[in-house]
């Protein structure tokens, strides 16, 4: 049992805490979330050139090598610093089909230039009707023997309005909630038939409804086996999972020592309101549960890390209760604050409402839960 | 004891059910059902129709235009205008400030302010809360100097609801430092909007919107008229005050209509290959706050009853004030997780009048549920915080 980082994971945490304290403090954030591009493309370029795009890759496909580790530790300084840049549906979702499907010429294509920092992508995880069931695809793929036709809607695409490709699943066989007859298709955001609504989030993010009418998808874009595509769905949106898990990890563990901070300034009746006892007893419950989540947060990267059969069941395990118990810390957050705690002005609110999204991203409490009952019993 | 209603009774709910099928205007109706805010003539336009009916002023002396009801017409009243999704009376004036008026004002304030009041013809804000006065309203710093005829009020008040629609706001203001209690030093004045010195400056909350000021006062002219009372009693009116505002807060009977909904939403929205409703996990924790929400409807029942044989709102409306909170916080969380996906874009155009429905997101009004989830982590907090409250059951109630 070893809690050690290496000496080049210190570094990238590092190196990320620090890009966080210098040059992306809340005014900085404020401007690039409230701007029209909702992203900054300097940021990103920045994010290349530190490497940070690479991290997830194959040293032979030109990354870093990293794993579960060192997306906790980067995910966890975002949290921190509610970092909007897509680094989530570009590196992590959409990087996390690419790194796993893509065959030498897709690597070329699309790969290369989303490590390189000049790509962005998406991956077209929800239908409609499908609310957190990955498999609940009704977007058809007709094969037309030189080409496929995809039909269909795909709903809260994450970075689907600035994504230059768009990885879409759609079925080639199979009714809707089979596993089998899932296809991954690498499409150019804007290929004809491709009609993308994108909007603006609530937590300061961005996505997109895309409908597709006879998109065309040429055979080289099928990535992976064709019909084959479910698990290799399913492995990237569990890396988004423990990705996002480690987000709200930092996010939780901000809003906390902010809490506590707040009520040593904050004065009313004479004294610091972090004198109250009520208030200590229920800051101390926001800090069990933030150590409680960290470390389950580290069993789970380890176990991911580790490449096992069980990092499902794990990673679920943290999805509920992070959202479960993490609410309450957000929402006592807001309320130790007070009126302050509600007001746009100040960082607290925009945590809370980050954390709120992560809560519904890829399956809410309930869903995990019973994801990790159902794997357990398997 | 009897949980069924009179004859009478279902009489009165039969009247109230008629004004609201021919009187509730259908824009507003729309506006309502699809999540568009209400402008200020909308609001203003639905108070004077309920004060054409007599309904404007439920809780007032009938002297003064109340309607005399018994706590059980009060309570059918509340519900059916809940269930048929009716405005909400804006509070500050018919509900906080006029209580007071008719409790410690003179006659010349009476005749002046409450007819204007009950006719909806002027809008009311309060100004209690201050930068460094929150849960410690006592502390308030803003000043009332008094000179011959007049005050001259220096000061800031936050969190004013609807400031900026208001044409008068009421104050808790320091007329006296020199007393041996804080509290004995703080007045009643009720302020017009339009003197000089008054600013009013937005606050944008948490969703985004903007429903709350800062109103600044600077060098202030204010007649000795507009005092309400004596000075240095300003905090037992003001008392008065928050306690009718804590029973009305609890909002048990919006609860109710919004519950409905949300199983109507779980009803169409998909889980698994089932309706939501189905889920168990969901089912049950919808059915957990439909009877915690059951329980304070009962609360709130016999709150009633005891001020229908003379008693004030005691210490106990606190427990109407955390537990209608927390439930309607409750019910925004379950709202969210019911939306799913679609309680994430951030679409506020979706609900301004006239925008296409074809290119609407997600079902309903199910893009709005996160915004106001987090407007809604407000209602712990204002009205007294919950924590407040609570002090109030310990001092008041278990004398602790």
């Amino acid at each position: 049992m070893d809690f050690s980082v290496t000496d080049e994971q210190a570094m990238l945490a590092d190196s990320v805490a620090r890009f966080i304290d210098n040059d992306y403090d809340f005014d900085t954030r404020q401007k690039i979330a409230g701007g029209d591009a909702r992203f900054s493309r300097e940021m990103w370029q920045t994010f290349a050139e530190l490497g940070w795009t690479a991290v997830p890759f194959d040293e032979a496909d030109g990354g870093l090598g990293g794993g579960p580790v060192e997306l906790m530790l980067m995910m966890e300084q975002f949290g921190r610093g509610l970092v909007v840049e897509p680094f989530l549906p570009t590196v992590v979702l959409a990087g996390g089909v690419l790194r796993r499907t893509a065959n030498a010429a897709q690597k070329d294509q699309w790969l290369t230039p989303l490590i390189g920092g000049e790509l962005q992508a998406a991956l077209a995880f929800a239908e409609p009707q499908g609310r957190f069931d990955l498999a609940d695809i009704t977007t058809t793929a007709t094969n037309e023997d030189t080409h496929y036709l995809l039909n269909g809607r795909k709903s809260f695409v994450l970075n689907g309005g600035d994504a230059d490709l768009l990885i879409i699943p759609a079925r080639t066989a199979g009714q809707a909630r089979d596993r089998e007859g899932i296809t991954l298709f690498a499409l150019a955001a804007d290929a004809p038939g491709i009609n993308r609504s994108p909007y603006p989030t609530v937590d300061a993010h961005s996505a997109a409804e895309i409908v597709l009418t006879n998109a065309i998808a040429p055979p080289d874009s099928v990535l992976g086996g064709a019909g084959r595509g479910f698990e290799t769905l399913r492995a990237a949106v569990d890396d988004a999972t423990l990705a996002v898990s480690a987000e709200a990890a930092g996010i939780l563990r901000t809003m906390h020592d902010k809490t506590v901070e707040y009520s040593k300034s904050r004065v009313q009746f004479g004294v610091p309101i972090g004198s109250f006892q009520a208030l200590q007893h229920r800051m101390v419950d926001m800090l069990m549960v933030c150590e409680q989540c960290r470390s389950l947060l580290l069993w789970t990267a380890m176990v991911a890390a580790s490449g096992g059969d069980d990092a499902a069941s794990a990673i679920s395990a943290l999805k509920y209760q992070i959202g479960r118990s993490g609410r309450l810390v957000a929402q006592e957050a807001v309320q130790i604050h007070g009126g302050m705690g509600v007001t746009w002005e100040l960082d607290i609110a925009h945590y809370f409402k980050r954390f709120t999204a992560i809560e519904t991203l890829f399956g809410n409490s309930d869903f995990h839960l019973d994801r990790y009952i159902d794997l357990s019993n398997a | 004891m009897n949980v069924n209603f009179s004859d009478d009774e279902l009489v009165f709910r039969d009247e109230v059910r008629a004004l609201l099928r021919d009187k509730y205007p259908a824009d507003l109706r729309e506006k309502q059902e699809g999540g568009i805010a209400l402008g200020k003539d909308d609001v203003i336009r639905w108070q004077k129709i309920l004060y054409q009916q007599g309904w404007a002023a439920v809780n007032w002396p009938v002297e003064y235009g109340g309607t005399g009801w018994t706590p059980m017409q009060k309570h059918i009243f509340a519900n059916e205008m809940a269930a048929a999704n009716a405005p909400d009376m804006i509070p500050f004036g018919v509900k906080m400030v006029a209580p007071v008026i008719y409790t410690f004002g003179n006659e010349e304030q009476k005749a002046r302010f409450l007819p204007d009041i009950l006719q909806s013809n002027v809008w009311w804000c309060q100004g209690y809360s201050e930068p460094g006065a929150g849960s410690d309203l006592a502390s308030l710093r803003m000043r009332a100097d008094r000179r011959a005829d007049h005050y001259v009020v220096n000061g800031t008040k936050t969190w004013t609801t609807l400031g900026h629609f208001a044409d008068w706001i009421f104050c808790l203001v320091r007329t006296s430092s020199d007393v041996a209690r804080r509290q004995e030093g703080i007045s009643f004045l009720l302020i017009d909007m339009s003197t000089p010195g008054v600013t009013v400056k937005p606050i944008i909350t948490i969703e985004g919107e903007r429903e709350v000021n800062e109103v600044h006062f600077e060098n202030v002219e204010v007649p000795v008229e507009n005092l309400v009372g004596e000075e240095g009693k300003g905090w037992t009116y003001g008392k008065v005050l928050l306690q009718h505002e804590r029973t009305n807060i609890a909002g048990v009977a919006r609860s109710k209509y919004r519950m409905q909904r949300l199983r109507e939403r779980a009803a169409r929205r998909v889980h698994d290959g089932a309706p939501l409703l189905d889920d168990r996990n969901f089912a049950r924790k919808l059915a957990s706050v439909e009877i915690e929400l059951k329980a304070l409807e009962y609360t709130e029942l016999r709150t009633l009853a005891a001020v229908a044989v003379g008693k004030a709102p005691g210490p106990e409306s606190s427990i109407l004030k955390v537990k209608g909170t927390e439930l309607q916080q409750a019910i925004d969380a379950l709202f969210v997780e019911a939306a799913g996906y679609y309680a994430l874009p951030c679409v506020p155009q979706q609900y301004e009048a006239g925008f296409p429905s074809t290119e609407r997101i997600g079902s309903g009004t199910e893009t709005q549920t996160a915004l106001r989830y987090f407007n809604n982590r407000k209602a712990s907090i204002y009205g007294g915080s919950n924590e407040i409250q609570k002090n109030i059951i310990a001092k008041h109630v278990l004398g602790l």
